[in-house]
């Protein structure tokens, strides 16, 4: 049995919510890359880290999303990919404990093949190079989340599965009328073809559009691969009100859509941006009321 | 003789090499820019951006049509510069300050690229001051803002203040994008657009271009 299959033996896995959003609210100002706070202020992302596990969620992240070299070269610090990978699985570790796994998070490099911005040969080795450190500090498995370009994860993933864990690959589906479509305009169906054919261990969906958008896609998906399935769902669309953006879904909402996106055939389920520890314990406390639905 | 068919399916099926051939090839010819452009490479934009509304057309398509068309465009504006006809407007454009994010925002500077403009692409993280050094030393009509986080939004009615407390304000159009916005935001802050794509955005610039024209 793989090891996602083992730790699927007993049902889906709640994972957990933001972190960018929680780290904002500790006074992690704009413009700064919150990686840098793995070293800068640890207590802090471990705070996070271990509000979700608290909260109930079975599998946490890593604050790690911008960890590779191409995207920190563009803040002038590739020279940290080592101490902030490093760093960032220990803190997640740390909080983790015996109650919870930790999923590395790596992100896209924020450049686009297509323009000629990225040297496909370099987007593996930076991935490779991360999922190394991040496998050597205790990871027991790695996400490549919110990508947009198949080319690029493709590019990707062929450099995190050189660390050997398992490695689930999730995009952003965002664009077409039905938002059910990335940037690049690939649809569900074939992200999962290609992500399987690519060596993915799970494939997904994340962040893009609020949690009623999701139940299609996560469907399509799995009906596509033989794959388990990842979501994690934003909490909604923002909304400008009195001058602040808020984000006007509620952790009950949002919660009541679990069933049908465990119907929908996902295996590991959480929020994206806006989503805090309540919505985690809104969907565990969903979890145990089987009628919650009816 | 240049067969102009091939201009027009050059730019719609985004083969950069093909459009500046037959380019070339036409402007050696005699034939005039302003045919070009009127009468195969708008009409081929127009189409890629029909295709992309009806979701035949993606992100690379779109990207592949308008770097044709700016391929084409640089063989042309010289001589319609020559001839004294200016291109469509200059455009500044970044990303707010505090969001790193640049992929949005290469996209629309691309887009408008292959629409005729002209334009100052400012970076990513950029402060207002950037913003009001372009518009008092670079002519520049538009100003285009990009936010990808929910967290910059409002760096962008700073950016939008600070264009108002250095008095340049009313001097341009400020246009603004991406992931979060949306057109009631645009309109609490003050833009005077704001588009939800890229190929949408070229037709937006277009409008606040000519709106903002001298009588």
């Amino acid at each position: 049995m793989s090891r996602l299959a083992a730790w699927l033996a007993n049902g889906p896995l709640i994972t957990d919510g933001a972190w960018g959003t929680q780290l904002q609210t500790l006074g992690l100002p704009l413009g700064v890359v919150p990686d840098t706070w793995n070293l800068e202020h640890p207590e802090h992302v471990e705070s996070v880290a271990r509000a979700y596990v608290e909260a109930g969620s079975q599998v946490i992240l890593t604050n790690t999303f911008r960890a590779n070299r191409i995207t920190l070269a563009d803040s002038g610090l590739a020279g940290l990919v080592e101490p902030l990978n490093r760093a960032g699985v220990s803190i997640s570790r740390r909080a983790a404990g015996s109650k919870a796994l930790v999923f590395a998070s790596m992100g896209p490099t924020g450049k686009m093949l297509l323009t000629d911005d990225l040297d496909p040969a370099l987007v593996t080795s930076a991935f490779a190079e991360q999922a190394s450190v991040l496998a050597a500090n205790g990871a027991d498995a790695l996400l490549l989340e919110t990508f947009s370009d198949l080319e690029e994860a493709r590019l990707a993933l062929a450099g995190a599965r050189q660390a050997g864990l398992p490695v689930v690959v999730s995009f952003a589906f965002d664009s077409g009328r039905n938002l059910d479509r990335t940037m690049m305009g690939a649809t569900p169906e074939t992200v999962a073809r290609e992500l399987e054919a690519a060596g993915a261990d799970a494939v997904g969906a994340n962040c893009g559009a609020g949690i009623e958008r999701f139940a299609p896609v996560c469907q399509r998906l799995k009906a596509a691969c033989s794959l388990p399935i990842w979501i994690k769902a934003n909490a909604g669309l923002p909304e400008v009100k009195a001058g602040s953006v808020v984000y006007t879904t509620s952790a009950a909402f949002f919660a009541g859509h679990y069933p049908a996106l465990l119907a929908a055939g996902a295996s590991f389920l959480g929020g994206c941006c806006g989503t805090n520890p309540d919505f985690i314990r809104a969907l565990v406390a969903t979890r145990s009321t089987p009628c919650a639905s009816n | 003789m240049a067969d102009l068919q091939k201009l027009y399916d050059a730019v719609l099926n985004g083969d950069q090499k093909a459009a500046i051939a037959v380019t070339e090839q036409a402007l050696a010819e005699g034939i005039t820019p302003l045919d070009l452009i009127t009468n195969y490479m708008v009409p081929a934009m127009d189409e890629v951006g029909r295709r992309f509304e009806c979701e035949d057309y993606f992100v690379p398509e779109l990207l592949l049509s308008a770097r044709a068309m700016k391929g084409s465009l640089t063989l042309i504006r010289p001589l319609l510069t020559a001839s004294g006809i200016e291109p469509a407007g200059r455009v500044a454009i970044g990303t707010v300050k505090g969001d790193l994010h640049d992929i949005g925002k290469n996209l629309v500077a691309s887009m408008l690229e292959g629409g005729g403009f002209e334009v100052i692409d400012l970076g990513a993280d950029v402060p207002p001051e950037k913003f009001i050094d372009a518009i008092q030393n670079k002519g520049v009509r538009v100003v285009a803002l990009s936010a990808l986080l929910t967290v910059t939004m409002p760096s962008m009615r700073k950016t939008i203040d600070a264009l108002k407390e250095a008095g340049v304000r009313d001097q341009v159009k400020v246009m603004v994008g991406g992931a979060p916005v949306t057109q009631q935001f645009a309109e609490e802050i003050g833009a005077d657009g704001y588009s939800d794509n890229a190929n949408a955005a070229v037709a937006l610039a277009r409008k606040l271009v000519a709106e903002g024209a001298p009588a």
